[in-house]
């Protein structure tokens, strides 16, 4: 075990797949020489040269198309959406394509892609460099998304990622990068696609999130366990598919749900999550299905004080448990 | 060379040669081009008979379409190919049989068990890549098959084939400008048939030729005519030896007619004048293909009739065959959403699940 920030551990998973698989190669805007924008693909360019790390004009639609023809032919891509705000140019690839080549050619044909896409604010970002963009994708089948928290589900997850015979869409949040840390193994290793985790066990109240909103959540579960509110966390890490097992199995003992994410509340992700809790926990459940999420608006604003409004942080969920613990 | 029609005593053998083919060859792209229509037409006639909910047409585009595919390697290199694209996707190994499974959307039908529209064709196992609806996304799965096939050493060649209307969107743009900057093996073709739908080419393209552009990427744009077979084919067998040999991707124009609407839901009168559609019949490519082998001594009356009752004969069969396949069950609507049927989604478990199948997985089951 080595400890490595999330970013790093990120790196570990594409380079220790390179190096096992030839077929696997990055494409995106500056993930050459560069190493991108945050560094993920440091020194992949200068261990695996210019046909398998290849830097991209200034074209998403293109990166993410281009990387299901090589996955038709043969290849496993990973392709680098900079920031997941610029991921909308590559949608209707991923979404009329990707998704549904499997389906359409009756299982014929398969699509082995990751999308990697730094998401999420709380960084300065502003509008078009903090949102979060999961619930376009979740919506859609034939996709799966994954959203790691820790370093350790970063690397197993990517790797499970690159090896799923099914495009991945792999959403990083870009203030874990450096602030989180932990426990990485350095040889091969998968965190399977679709198992969840709980993070914090406790009997009274279940918080369901993922990505940064899991270690604010942990935060908040700590806030309120002095005042007599036992907790538990779940990470769902991986949103389609949906480990319903875990997600169930836990509110079905603590009978409430409090379901935590970053995106805008109205059809956010978390409001799938409530939905099937109230369908399928309606007996366990003893307050209603609760959801804390970002305000409504178009994007996250850039000035600090209003970047401070639109998140969300451990303070407002402690807030948020407790209105639903004393239900 | 240039075909005269002045030579009455030309010996068979001399036109194919001219352009490095056989006789053989000639009489195979005759027929492929007369299959292409015989079952487009019959799709028509289902469609007008109710046994048939769409058609989409190639009618009028077949001399491109079989002149630009025939120097493709069978089963090795790709084609990315469009809605109209049925004479195309005969010449890489689809067959009558296939097209006519599509067409009733049968469970046996290869391009999408019944999924898709017709006309949707698509097929593994002769690299043709399964067609959307979307126009012009294929462009990026040719480059990226182009892009594999470099990494792979595969010598394998990618053409993506739609028409002047696609060729105005963007991942038109971003695909040629990848494949132009690493010379990847990859043709684009235009099949311009002068109309997006109603829409006339002056008011969808700034500029004549669409092969224009391609000077924009630094790559050859060509234009040939779409009602000449050979010059279609010579086109096409430059480009894909340009792109074999690593010299980067080409962009074929191919000018073509369009003989009936834009599918069975369209009434193309409504904005194209009668002088016009009439005059779009002198462009159809298979009586002036016909015309030309026979000038040349390649087809002669015997020849022509064996090749009609042939192809009737497919016509007949592929279309007998697909009617009586069986069509697909609602118990496998859900298959092949993913690779795992457990990463699937359940219906609530007290929910009856579709066509009485087992739940798909991955849900509590309890």
């Amino acid at each position: 075990m080595t400890v490595r920030t999330f970013i790093e551990a990120v790196r570990e998973g594409m380079a220790q797949e390179m190096r096992r698989d030839a077929s696997v190669i990055v494409l995106g805007e500056d993930v050459g020489k560069k190493g991108g924008v945050f560094l993920a693909t440091d020194g992949l360019w200068a261990e695996f040269g210019d046909d398998r790390v290849i830097d991209t004009p200034l074209t998403e639609s293109m990166i993410v198309g281009t990387s299901i023809g090589a996955a038709l032919n043969g290849l496993r891509p990973i392709a680098e959406i900079q920031f997941a705000d610029f991921i909308f140019p590559a949608f209707n690839q991923l979404v009329s394509e990707a998704a549904r080549m499997r389906y359409r050619t009756i299982g014929a044909s398969c699509v082995p892609m990751v999308v990697r896409a730094p998401y999420g604010g709380g960084v300065h970002g502003a509008m078009y460099h903090s949102q979060s963009v999961e619930a376009f994708f979740t919506h859609i089948p034939g996709i799966k998304t994954v959203v790691p928290s820790t370093p350790y589900d970063a690397k197993g997850l990517l790797v499970a990622a690159i090896r799923d015979e099914d495009p991945v869409l792999f959403l990083e949040h870009k203030k874990l990068y450096r602030s989180v840390r932990g426990d990485v193994p350095g040889g091969e290793y998968t965190v399977p696609i679709g198992r969840a985790v709980v993070r914090r066990p406790g009997r009274r109240l279940t918080v369901v999130a993922y990505g940064l909103m899991v270690h604010y959540a942990l935060e908040a579960a700590e806030k309120v366990a002095d005042e007599g509110i036992d907790c538990e966390v779940v990470d769902l890490r991986s949103l389609r598919p949906l480990d319903r097992e875990t997600l169930l199995g836990s509110v079905r003992k603590t009978g409430k749900c409090l379901v935590v994410y970053e995106d805008n509340r109205f059809g956010g992700y978390g409001a799938e999550i409530a939905a099937i809790v109230a369908e399928e926990a309606f007996d366990y459940l003893d307050g209603p299905v609760s959801r804390i999420a970002g305000p409504d608006s178009p994007a996250m604003p850039y000035n600090h004080i209003l970047e401070d409004w639109f998140m969300l942080n451990p303070a407002k969920i402690a807030d948020a448990i407790r209105k639903l613990a004393a239900y | 060379m240039t075909i005269t029609g002045q030579e009455g005593d030309r010996k068979a053998g001399t036109l194919a040669a001219e352009y490095g083919l056989a006789d053989a060859d000639l009489l195979a792209m005759y027929r492929t081009m007369a299959l292409a229509r015989a079952l487009d037409e019959r799709m028509w006639l289902l469609n007008r008979s109710g046994r048939a909910p769409f058609v989409i047409s190639g009618q009028g585009h077949e001399g491109a379409q079989v002149g630009i595919a025939w120097p493709l390697r069978r089963d090795h290199d790709w084609v990315a190919p469009f809605y109209r694209s049925i004479a195309t996707c005969l010449v890489v190994g689809m067959t009558p049989r296939d097209v006519m499974l599509a067409q009733f959307a049968r469970a046996s039908d290869p391009s999408s068990g019944g999924r898709q529209m017709p006309g949707h064709y698509g097929h593994p196992g002769h690299h043709v890549v399964s067609v959307s609806s979307p126009v012009a996304t294929q462009i990026l799965h040719a480059v990226g098959i182009a892009l594999a096939s470099r990494i792979r050493g595969l010598d394998q060649v990618a053409m993506a084939i739609m028409g002047e209307g696609s060729s105005n969107q963007g991942d038109v743009h971003e695909g040629l400008n990848f494949a132009a900057i690493h010379r990847l093996p990859m043709v684009l073709v235009i099949e311009n048939n002068g109309y997006a739908i109603s829409v006339p080419a002056a008011r969808e393209l700034s500029v004549r030729d669409v092969a224009d552009r391609a000077s924009g990427y630094g790559i050859p744009g060509v234009v040939v005519d779409g009602t000449d077979v050979l010059a279609c084919y010579t086109a096409s067998r430059e480009a894909v030896d340009r792109a074999r040999r690593g010299e980067g991707p080409t962009l074929i124009e191919a000018k073509v007619t369009r003989l009936t609407g834009h599918s069975s839901d369209d009434q193309q009168s409504k904005y194209r004048s009668e002088s016009e559609l009439a005059e779009g019949l002198t462009h159809d490519p298979l009586p002036i293909f016909r015309a030309q082998l026979r000038e040349a001594g390649v087809l002669d009356e015997a020849a022509e009739a064996a090749i009609a009752t042939d192809v009737k004969a497919s016509v007949e069969g592929a279309t007998s065959f697909a009617e009586a396949a069986p069509d697909p069950e609602p118990a496998g609507a859900m298959d092949h959403v993913f690779g795992d049927p457990a990463a699937g989604e359940p219906p609530p478990p007290w929910h009856p699940t579709p066509g009485g199948a087992s739940g798909s997985g991955g849900g509590l089951g309890a």
